[in-house]
Order: C-alpha cells, then sequence, then structure tokens
C-alpha cells in the first residue's frame, strides 16, 4: 500500500519549500492556515505571511493588489469560500484583470466529510470554468500537488489550486515525475476504452482499470491535472483511438471536467461519453470513505460506467 | 495656499468637470452626478499630490491610485486626459464599441488606471494589497482610494477597514465622497451608512473631516495624513452631487443619467462661464 498524503499538505510544504527559491512569493490567508497548512509557510516566512481573518473576500482583492505591485500572492481558504463566497471578487478583481495570483483552495470535494455540505465544495472547478482565463489545476497526489504549485508560480495568471483534505494514496513517483501545464498525463494504455480522470479520482480509475482486466476490458487511463486549459490533443486521440469515454471526477457533473471532455468531443469528435461525479446532490456528514462510496465515485462504478460507455460504442 | 495656486486648481478641476459632460454625452449614458462631486479631489491628487508620471504610466514608485467607487469613471479619465496620459479627445469614444475607455475602469486598456473596477467595495481591498506592497518594498510609494458614501453599505467595505489598520498602512489615505445620494435616493434613508467619521475612528483610522470642495481643506487633508504613522488616513469629504452643473446639483435622478443635447449645451456654458469668472 502507497504511503498516503493529503494534497493540502503536500501544498503547505511547497509554500515553503518554494518561499526560498521565489522571493516574491506570499501567502494570505483567512484564519484557516492550520487547516490548509499554510502555517508551514507561515512559520518559515512569517514576515511574508498575512492572515485576513474571517474576510475572503477582502483577501481575495488584498491578492489583487499585491499582484499589481509583482508578488505571486497564494490566497488560501477552502473551496467553498475561495469559488464560492468570493466567486465575484476573483472573477472581477482577478480575472478580469487576469492578474497573477494563484488562489490555493483545500477542502474541496465530498472528501471534506464529517462537516457536512456546507462545506462540500462540487461546484468549484464549474465555477472557475467560466472566469476567461482563469486556469484550474487538480492534482492527484502530493507530488502532483507540489509540481502545480511551482508551475503555478512559474506561470502569470490567474490559477485556481484545488487540494483535498484527506489523505489520497502518492502513485506517483517524486523522482521521475513531470508536471507540464496544460497537458494530460497517459497513466495506463488501453484500447476498448478510455477514463479521464482528475485529482484523487486518478488512483481510483486505474483501480477500475484493473476490474475491467479481468473482465476482459482493455482500459486506458488519463490523468488530466490540468482542467483549464483542457489539454484537447490527449482527449481526442483517446476518443478516436478507444471509441468511449468515461469521465470521473470529484466534483458535480455539472460543468467541470466531464463537461468539458463532452463539449470538446460533441464539437470535434462525437463519441460516448459517460460522466462518474457527484450527481445534482448536495452533501452530507461522514467519514470520507464511506462518502466517496455513498456517491458513487468508486473503481465498481466507473467500471460499470466504462461498460455502459462501450455499449454505447457498439449500437 | 496661495490664491494664485487655488485659483490654476478651480481652473483644472472646471476643464475635468468639462471633459466630464462631454464623455457622458457623447456616450448617451454614465454617471455624471459622482464623477462631478469628486472632481475637485481628483484634481488635487493628480495635480499636486501624487508622484506619477504621465510619460511613464507603470513606473515602478509611482503612487498609485483606485477608484473605488468605479461607476465614476467619467472623472478618472477626464483627469487623466488634462493630466496628460492620452489625448482630450479620447474622452468622445467614452462607453463604444473598442474605445479604451470602458464604462467601468480597465486596468488593461487605459494608460495611467492602476486597478480594475466596478463592482463596489472591492477597489478599497485592492488598494489596501497595494500599501501591503509598498510596504513589503520598503513603503516606496503611497496609495489612494476613492470610495462612496453609499458604496459604504457594502460589507467588504468594513473588511478592508478592519484590515488596514491591522497591518499599520499608514501609507494608504481613503477619501469617501460624502455626497449623500445614491441611485435610489438619500444615502439615510436608503441605508443609512452614518456617521462615516465615529466608524472609522471606531475601526482604527486616523480621521479628517473637510469640504470636498475647497482646496485649502483638501491640501491640509492630505499633508496631515501623509504625516500620520502607524494608522491609514480617512478623509470624509463632504461633497455635493453634481457640483458644477446647476440643474445637477444634489439630485439623485443625475446619479446615471446622460444629458440631452439642450442640457449638455446648458451645463457647458455654464462651466465655461465659471472657468472665465476664476
Amino acid at each position: 500500500m502507497a504511503e498516503a498524503i493529503a494534497t493540502r499538505e503536500a501544498y503547505g510544504k511547497a509554500l515553503a519549500e518554494f518561499g526560498a527559491k521565489y522571493d516574491k512569493l506570499v501567502v494570505l490567508d483567512a484564519d484557516l492556515a492550520n487547516a490548509t497548512k499554510t502555517e508551514i509557510f507561515k512559520k518559515a516566512f512569517p514576515d511574508r505571511h498575512f492572515d485576513c481573518g474571517i474576510a475572503e473576500g477582502n483577501m481575495m482583492c488584498v491578492a489583487a493588489g499585491l499582484a499589481t505591485a509583482g508578488f505571486i500572492p497564494f490566497a488560501s481558504t477552502f473551496a467553498m469560500f475561495a469559488a464560492g463566497r468570493a466567486f465575484e471578487q476573483v472573477r472581477n478583481s482577478i480575472g478580469y484583470p487576469h492578474l497573477n495570483v494563484k488562489i490555493g483552495a483545500t477542502h474541496a470535494g465530498i472528501s471534506v466529510g464529517e462537516d457536512g455540505a456546507t462545506h462540500q465544495c462540487n461546484e468549484d472547478i464549474a465555477l472557475m470554468r467560466t472566469i476567461p482565463g482563469m486556469t484550474i489545476i487538480n492534482p492527484s497526489d502530493a507530488v502532483e500537488a507540489r509540481a502545480a504549485v511551482e508551475a503555478a508560480i512559474n506561470y502569470y495568471g490567474p490559477v485556481y489550486l484545488r487540494f483535498g483534505r484527506a489523505a489520497v494514496p502518492v502513485m506517483n513517483d517524486a523522482a521521475t515525475y513531470k508536471f507540464e501545464l496544460g497537458r494530460g498525463i497517459l497513466m495506463a494504455p488501453g484500447s476498448d476504452v478510455t477514463i479521464i480522470a482528475t485529482g484523487l479520482m486518478v488512483e481510483i480509475a486505474l483501480r477500475a482499470r484493473e476490474l475491467l482486466a479481468t473482465d476482459g476490458v482493455s482500459a486506458r487511463v488519463i490523468n488530466i491535472h490540468t482542467i483549464k486549459p483542457l489539454d484537447e490533443e490527449i482527449v481526442l486521440a483517446a476518443a478516436t483511438e478507444t471509441g468511449a469515454i468515461v469521465t470521473a471526477e470529484e466534483a458535480t457533473i455539472i460543468g467541470g471536467l466531464g463537461s468539458a471532455v463532452s463539449e470538446l468531443l460533441s464539437e470535434k469528435r462525437p463519441t460516448p461519453v459517460v460522466r462518474v461525479g457527484i450527481e445534482d446532490l448536495f452533501g452530507q456528514s461522514g467519514p470520507a470513505k464511506e462518502l466517496l462510496s455513498v456517491y458513487g465515485l468508486t473503481a465498481e462504478n466507473i467500471a460499470e460506467k466504462a461498460k455502459k460507455a462501450l455499449s454505447m460504442k457498439k449500437q | 495656499m496661495e490664491q494664485a495656486k487655488i485659483q490654476e486648481l478651480r481652473r483644472i478641476a472646471t476643464d475635468i468637470r468639462i471633459g466630464i459632460i462631454e464623455a457622458v454625452y457623447n456616450a448617451g449614458s454614465g454617471h455624471p452626478g459622482g464623477s462631478l462631486s469628486i472632481a475637485d479631489i481628483l484634481t488635487h491628487l493628480y495635480f499636486v499630490e501624487m508622484n506619477i508620471d504621465p510619460s511613464n504610466p507603470n513606473k515602478e514608485d509611482r503612487d498609485r491610485f483606485v477608484m473605488s467607487k468605479g461607476h465614476t469613471s467619467p472623472a478618472l479619465y477626464s483627469v487623466l486626459a488634462h493630466r496628460g496620459y492620452f489625448p482630450v479627445e479620447y474622452l468622445k469614444t467614452f462607453r463604444k464599441t473598442g474605445s479604451h475607455l470602458q464604462g467601468h475602469p480597465d486596468m488593461k486598456g487605459t494608460p495611467g488606471v492602476d486597478m480594475t473596477t466596478g463592482s463596489l467595495g472591492q477597489g478599497f481591498s485592492v488598494a489596501c494589497g497595494m500599501a501591503l506592497a509598498s510596504k513589503l518594498k520598503g513603503d516606496t510609494f503611497r496609495v489612494y482610494t476613492v470610495i462612496g458614501d453609499g458604496e459604504s453599505q457594502e460589507g467588504q467595505i468594513w473588511e478592508a477597514a478592519m484590515f488596514a489598520p491591522h497591518y499599520k498602512l499608514d501609507n494608504l489615505t481613503l477619501v469617501l465622497d460624502y455626497n449623500g445620494l445614491q441611485i435610489d435616493g438619500r444615502t439615510v434613508d436608503v441605508m443609512n451608512p452614518t456617521p462615516h467619521d465615529e466608524k472609522f475612528l471606531a475601526f482604527g483610522w486616523n480621521v479628517i473631516n473637510i469640504d470636498a470642495h475647497d482646496f485649502c481643506q483638501i491640501e491640509s487633508a492630505f499633508a496631515a495624513a501623509r504625516e500620520c504613522k502607524g494608522r491609514p488616513t480617512a478623509i470624509i469629504a463632504k461633497s455635493h452631487k453634481g457640483y458644477g452643473v446647476s440643474y445637477m446639483l444634489d439630485q439623485a435622478s443625475w446619479h446615471g443619467k446622460a444629458p440631452n443635447k439642450e442640457q449638455y449645451e446648458q451645463a457647458l456654458t455654464e462651466l465655461k462661464a465659471y472657468r472665465a469668472s476664476i
């Protein structure tokens, strides 16, 4: 069993690591440094960490102001408040002027667990996708999360980084892993169907691939860490070469990765797409693992939906 | 202040008011009332107070200005044009398709605009971020922002009002354009935000009350703000909406409406006559 680390933990450590290398990096928090793990940065660089109190709208705009003067601010809070409460500040004061602000959104998705529906942000990907010029990164594990932070620092423009609360298995090899903004990663080859997954669903998709293999189905698995801009090339190739697609994300199926893939394929290469994600529902309290199962974010459900996509291909 | 200097500033402010009327009339829409109320403050900022260079609008150590009440962009554009950031003629393109002069300020489209604003409450917070950036760089520039008294009904104003004294942003000066009117009527009737001065005092600000149309009071308020250490300054500037145009004076109905041809001509006649009398 691989080691399990929460991507928020990797995020906090990465900020502290890169704080030494990039002197323009500053971090803003809204009374959640302990939970977003930015406290690791705060300890290392107390003069470059600014708590804004429980005032997320103000925090996003303060970040915008810092960015106008050449700083690279990471504004951190839970996804619910970063993408939800402060949506309009992000849209008008960061997105519209295309300022170099990085939004470090932790506690995204249903895996927040026991805090329940008010804190389980399943809508953030959909919301952020609608902002012109916004880059969205949803890392699949701790190795990818660290690399994503450095890629965001080296890219000029607004970036929404999505991190999880729960510990997830580390699948990528830190020694060889390379992150390329906007490029999907072929995790495993396959010829009958392609599972396009993001975030913690990538590891679950790899398990679904094994289930499918026992039934004689060859499934390709692609990791889309950058949801916007979407790697069209890898998706179109998968559609052409396997003819059936399943998407998997720990977010609402409305407006997220599944939508992005469907929009692309319906216009450029019509192909059956079946979406796995949170259906049109709010979450509830419970342990993360149980909730993933209750809401269908499992290897079994992905395998079943892969078969459904396959059957659509044959019609 | 010397009388000659006051007269010069009055002439400039009147030219800026003429530019506001030209912009809004030619656009057929826009916000003349609150633009006219803030014209004297902007004249002082851009012609006396701020360290700026119109030939180098992005100069790193320049003082910053954020028009948090972004709908009064005609005042900002007119002062920028008259200060030499772009030709005064451009004011006639205001709000037209393809123009550099968007309905609300766009930092990417207009030289001299330091921040994109329009959604009320946000510019003030951005100004706080700029002031913090200046502190991190060793206090290399000062930051100025204008909010409306109606705008102070936004909750985010008070988030920023908490932030600035907490981080001791004494390089930040806020002007509250206290004209007492908003779209729906008198601010005290719509949702009473007063007393402004006592609120900012309670939040830890250095507070100065002035007449927004008196250049001597304006100058001494900004001078006092520069002298004040350890906390930001809020200048509560009692103004008149529509100042300079008789039929617009203190009328909420002129918040967001363009004059017709006859009204436009009357406004220009009045402003030009006043300018000649200075």
